[in-house]
């Protein structure tokens, strides 16, 4: 009779054993209540529903010519999307090598806004990223790999390879008083940038190693001219850009080019408009580079940019489905605690599992698992298939590595899961349903909004995408801000003032401190 | 023997209000102890300190020696049913015991089992949200049950069920008890423990005012009284009472006496020529032995003291 008092169980006998019988429970919880498991599958429905048919009513079509084609982008060595189009006078080089010039200025005009509708307001002026120097590059062909050093009117010299790297050398421009010596050096695949003041003592800018540099490149002065951005305010807090033609002309001479290079006596160097655009026709040249030289002096005037673009749309343009299918998260996970506390469920939870934070924990591990597997079900769905209709459509979609792909898909299931446990413990701590996913709303999604939405000023909506739990929606960024680009970087246009990581860790961190209050408040309050 | 269940002190205050002012009390393994007492005693309150459930300011409950909050796979140790009410309606009955087996580390074997123990077989695939109170105090038993525990908490399980159920509740308890398991059952009403508990606790006011078996508790409500039943009550009546005795009515044909013995009221009543057809020593029912216990614990004497014998 007395042994009966002390049956020895052999369930749960250690702690983390007694855990994972915990989750397994809150687990056969949740998918036993069909409306959760249908709520889940609502938010995944919406994200997919909302993000595939946007993509199939998007339609974009470009002209070459007369001819209407779909739009395309120049894409990089490393598949990113960019811009390359520059003024290139060259010679051919075979093997290691190098190429030594002296910049002596740089001037330009400049197109503003009409004063008077129809005149073109045209003033002299280079902007901040207008570039010249000296390049290596394979061949001629739009987006080939290169490696160059440079002046530029406002970023000092830089040393930049591939399009997106770049490294900063000396400050300063170039003026007829104080010119500039550049020198570019190969040796195999490792390119060495150099840079002085009077062609004497040198300064390492940089080394670099192309991703794919033949034996014999393309070796010679560039300039390069980025349109002007002019952003104005609209009536409602949005913003317009405008990006306007502008041009540089830059002077070289001291021009001396070392190894084997092709027809060395008396050998004429070649000149090409890289990535020219053409008028309507398809003969004549719009905006065209051009150069003189005179006595081993060159006058190269270039126009465009030879940099990463963002000009396009991202694969994250597909997820507009994402707020809907958020609250739908939201309302779940709220459910799965408040629906314990209204029905006085929550003790008979406690009796089972006494040690009031485990039990918490368990339920935190099953929502977030959940969301998880929601979230990632759907970004797995709608970002590939919607970017492949987005594309199909004619549409220009700026490829990113599939890294970055994946990034971005696990990014929304971490995001997903972050906001569902964040809801689960709003919903512990104020208890009641409609409240609780209000508050949960009112942290993630509708900042969110009013970020994107264009009717905040610019640096209050950057703060709260910094400050708020919808910084974590920088996660699913795909294209980075490219610092050696000047752009209109808003989060209106899809860029967040944060890493992504970090995005997402301050939603994390919103996530575990509501998580934990609502542990401290469990474990404090008799039940 | 090892008490299953110890309440030691325990104190408790919910603002001005004194829930529990001293509760001790120890159930035992091998018998059903009724808690019982008027509602706002302190009975619930006391199961949820034990249960970890609530925290007590002074005082503490163990059971098997140790805390609630201690105890791992706790629903193994200790069953417990304490509102038949908390379920969510959209989940079945079945998967309702489903989660708590799963809690413990048990299969759904166990859950099968203990739905036909209570009956539940034909109805455990459906809503938990569709079950009359009745079906729903029969869930709350099975997953009280579910952990095979060695110790019983049941807060008025009585409540909602049919008298079939009732019975078949009297029966599983005082079964469960035979195997030798400790089963605590409270109630506020004494009619329930009557054929169910061995042992009582009876509280008022937060604290016990009796610990004791069922037995010794209608021995002491019944003390020197004596039933006689009597086709002429005004006669035999008015004869007790000259010979210094109290009457009290119990019903058309029953007077109880106090204060004489069962064979002098025979003689009296003979010489009187008072016809009686049956004189008894008194056996109180649990209910009365309770009022008289209640009126103690709520401070609500008779102010006459010839009103003192019950009379229901």
């Amino acid at each position: 009779m007395t042994d009966s008092t002390t049956v020895v169980t052999g369930h749960g006998a250690n702690g983390r054993d007694g855990f994972r019988h915990l989750v397994h429970a809150e687990w056969t919880k949740f998918r036993t209540v069909r409306g959760w498991v249908a709520g889940m599958a609502v938010g995944v429905a919406l994200v997919v529903a909302l993000g595939l048919m946007s993509a199939a009513g998007s339609h974009a079509s470009c002209g070459m010519g007369d001819v209407e084609t779909a739009c395309t982008l120049t894409t990089g060595p490393g598949g990113e999307a960019v811009s390359d189009r520059f003024f290139f006078v060259h010679r051919r080089l075979d093997g290691d090598g190098s190429i030594t010039v002296r910049v002596d200025s740089m001037t330009g005009q400049i197109r503003l806004p009409d004063a008077t509708p129809g005149v073109r307001n045209v003033v002299a002026g280079v902007v901040p990223w207008a570039k010249a120097g000296i390049m290596v590059k394979d061949g001629v062909r739009e987006g080939a790999s290169y490696a160059a050093v440079m002046v530029t009117a406002r970023h000092g010299v830089r040393m930049q390879h591939d399009f997106t790297e770049d490294v900063a050398g000396g400050p300063g421009g170039v003026s007829p008083g104080s010119p500039r010596w550049l020198r570019l050096t190969r040796s195999g695949g490792t390119l060495t940038g150099y840079e002085s003041d009077d062609g004497r003592r040198w300064i390492v800018v940089g080394t670099a190693r192309p991703a794919r540099l033949p034996a014999t490149v393309e070796a010679g002065m560039f300039v390069a001219s980025p349109g002007d951005l002019t952003v104005s305010r609209g009536n409602l807090g949005g913003a317009s850009v405008q990006v306007r033609f502008t041009e540089a002309t830059a002077v070289f001479d001291q021009v001396r080019l070392e190894g084997r290079v092709e027809g060395r006596t008396g050998g004429t160097w070649s000149h090409d408009d890289v990535g020219v655009a053409y008028e309507p026709g398809g003969r004549t040249p719009h905006h065209p580079g051009r150069f003189t030289e005179s006595g081993g002096t060159f006058t190269i005037t270039g126009v465009g940019d030879v940099a990463p673009s963002t000009e396009g749309m991202r694969i994250e343009s597909t997820l507009s489905g994402q707020a809907a299918g958020l609250v739908a998260v939201m309302v779940v996970a709220v459910l799965f605690v408040t629906a314990e506390h209204r029905r006085g469920l929550f003790r008979t939870t406690l009796l089972a599992a006494p040690r009031r934070g485990r039990a918490f924990a368990a339920k935190t591990v099953v929502i977030g698992a959940v969301a998880f597997a929601a979230g990632l079900t759907a970004a797995a769905l709608t970002v590939p298939l919607g970017a492949r209709i987005l594309r199909a459509n004619g549409n220009a979609v700026l490829p990113v590595s599939t890294f970055t792909e994946l990034r971005v898909v696990a990014g929304v299931a971490a995001l997903t899961a972050a906001v569902a446990v964040l809801a689960l413990a709003c919903g512990a701590l104020v208890r009641r349903g409609a409240a609780a996913v209000t508050v949960v709303a009112g942290l993630v999604v509708v900042p969110h909004i009013l970020a994107t939405a264009s009717v905040l000023p610019l640096g209050v909506a950057r703060w709260l995408l910094r400050l708020t739990p919808a910084a974590g929606f920088a996660v699913q960024q795909s294209v980075p801000e490219y610092a050696q680009v000047l752009g209109y970087y808003s989060p209106q246009g899809g860029y967040y003032p944060l890493p992504p990581l970090a995005g997402l860790a301050v939603l994390c961190g919103y996530a575990a401190l509501a998580a934990v209050l609502a542990a401290v408040r469990m474990s404090r309050a008799d039940a | 023997m090892r008490a299953a269940i110890e309440v030691i002190g325990l104190r408790k205050r919910y603002g001005p209000t004194v829930a529990l002012d001293g509760m001790s009390f120890t159930v035992l393994p091998g018998r059903v102890t009724g808690f019982v007492g008027p509602n706002g005693a302190g009975k619930s309150t006391t199961m949820r300190v034990i249960l970890g459930l609530d925290t007590a300011d002074e005082g503490s409950a163990l059971v098997g020696g140790r805390p609630y909050r201690s105890l791992r796979a706790p629903l193994c140790q200790v069953g417990a049913l304490l509102d038949a009410a908390a379920l969510q309606p959209s989940r079945t009955a079945r998967n309702h015991l489903l989660w708590l087996a799963h809690s413990q580390g048990l299969g759904a074997r166990r859950v099968d089992e203990v739905i036909e123990q209570v009956g539940l077989g034909a109805v455990a695939r459906r809503r938990a949200g569709g079950f009359s109170l009745g079906m729903r105090q029969r869930l709350g038993i099975a997953a009280a049950l579910l952990g095979d525990p060695p110790v019983l908490m049941l807060d008025e399980p009585v409540n909602g069920l049919d008298p079939v159920g009732i019975v078949w509740i009297r029966g599983l308890l005082r079964s469960l008890a035979a195997e030798g398991r400790a089963v605590l059952v409270s109630s506020h009403l004494m009619s329930e423990m009557q054929d169910m508990a061995d042992h009582l606790v009876v509280a008022g006011r937060g604290r016990v005012v009796a610990d004791t078996s069922v037995a010794d508790l209608i021995a002491a409500a019944s003390d020197g009284r004596v039933t006689l039943r009597t086709t002429a009550r005004p006669e035999a009546m008015e004869v007790l009472a000259r010979a210094g005795a109290r009457v009290a009515v119990q019903d058309r044909d029953t007077l109880t006496v106090s204060g004489l013995e069962a064979g002098r009221i025979v003689a009296l009543l003979g010489a009187n020529d008072v016809p009686f057809s049956e004189v008894a020593a008194h056996r109180a029912s649990l209910e009365e032995a309770y009022m008289e216990l209640s009126r103690d614990a709520v401070e609500f004497r008779a102010t006459t003291p010839g009103d003192g014998t019950a009379t229901s």
